[in-house]
């Protein structure tokens, strides 16, 4: 009986009643597809002006910043599987910050 | 306001208007410098105080993303301004692109910055940080689409 109470218990107590890693969880995947949207037109914005090396290798850049935050998106999710995610790093924030303005300044340099 | 020539002595302090927390008002450059070098150190942020409630923490890496999310969307909105208005004239048509590109920047580095004030808040058990930034990026943006709305109906070719 005790037994059984044991392994009940933690469960119940583990699972969070207000989804909260899930709701995290998909707030990253969301955020990806917003990234994908911008990285999209950024790219999109590289070839605007034609076809030449330096935007080819702009155009690569904006595919690994979006890859950058695909991969930090990725671990994050993974994080959430547990019933209590640590918080988020500086780290990582910082980095989903910086692919976000990499797609700005890359795209800035292609305006035209 | 607590301190001007109130009704009288009697009068009790008013538990729904604490005396904020002296902010940091002349260093406000410096505090900011020591925000951002939280950015980069994740021990010292773990050093303020005590971890809080892990779905606070959750709270506000949501709002983080969400604010993440705007800049990418005025970011999308700048070259999309760049390259579906062909028809306006290149200096307007450059000037609005690059104002959503420079708001989009501008809220991103806002998201982390509002997101390690209020990590640290809630490790001190502060209030959280109050902000500006939400009423001016709305008027911003009411500006810019009225531009928008105005160039896309009369259309100033080049």
């Amino acid at each position: 009986m005790p037994e059984g109470k044991g392994t009940h218990g933690p469960r119940t107590l583990d699972r969070d009643p207000g989804l909260q890693p899930e709701r995290t969880r998909l707030a990253w995947r969301r955020t990806t597809l917003a990234c994908a949207v911008a990285a999209s037109l950024a790219g999109r914005q590289t070839l605007h002006s034609g076809i030449d090396p330096a935007s080819l290798v702009v155009l690569a850049l904006v595919v690994v910043a979006w890859l950058a935050f695909l991969a930090l998106a990725h671990r994050r999710i993974r994080a959430m599987r547990m019933p209590r995610p640590p918080a988020l790093s500086p780290r990582a924030a910082v980095a989903a910050v910086a692919c976000t303005l990499a797609l700005a300044v890359l795209g800035a340099a292609m305006l035209g | 306001m607590t301190e001007s020539s109130g009704p009288g002595p009697s009068e009790p302090t008013r538990p729904s208007e604490p005396a904020r927390p002296a902010e940091p008002r002349g260093g406000g450059l410096a505090s900011a410098v020591a925000d951002v070098r939280l950015w980069f150190a994740p021990e010292r942020l773990r050093d303020e105080g005590g971890t809080p409630d892990y779905r606070f923490s959750l709270a506000n890496e949501r709002t983080f993303l969400a604010w993440l999310r705007t800049a990418m969307a005025l970011v999308g909105g700048g070259f999309a301004v760049d390259q579906f208005l062909p028809e306006t004239a290149r200096p307007l048509r450059l000037a609005l692109a690059l104002i959503l590109l420079a708001g989009g920047a501008l809220c991103a580095l806002r998201a982390i910055s509002h997101w390690v004030r209020c990590e640290r808040a809630m490790r001190r058990g502060e209030d959280l940080p109050m902000s500006r930034f939400p009423v001016v990026l709305g008027l911003a943006v009411g500006v810019v689409a009225l531009l928008m709305v105005i160039v896309a109906a009369f259309g100033w070719r080049g």
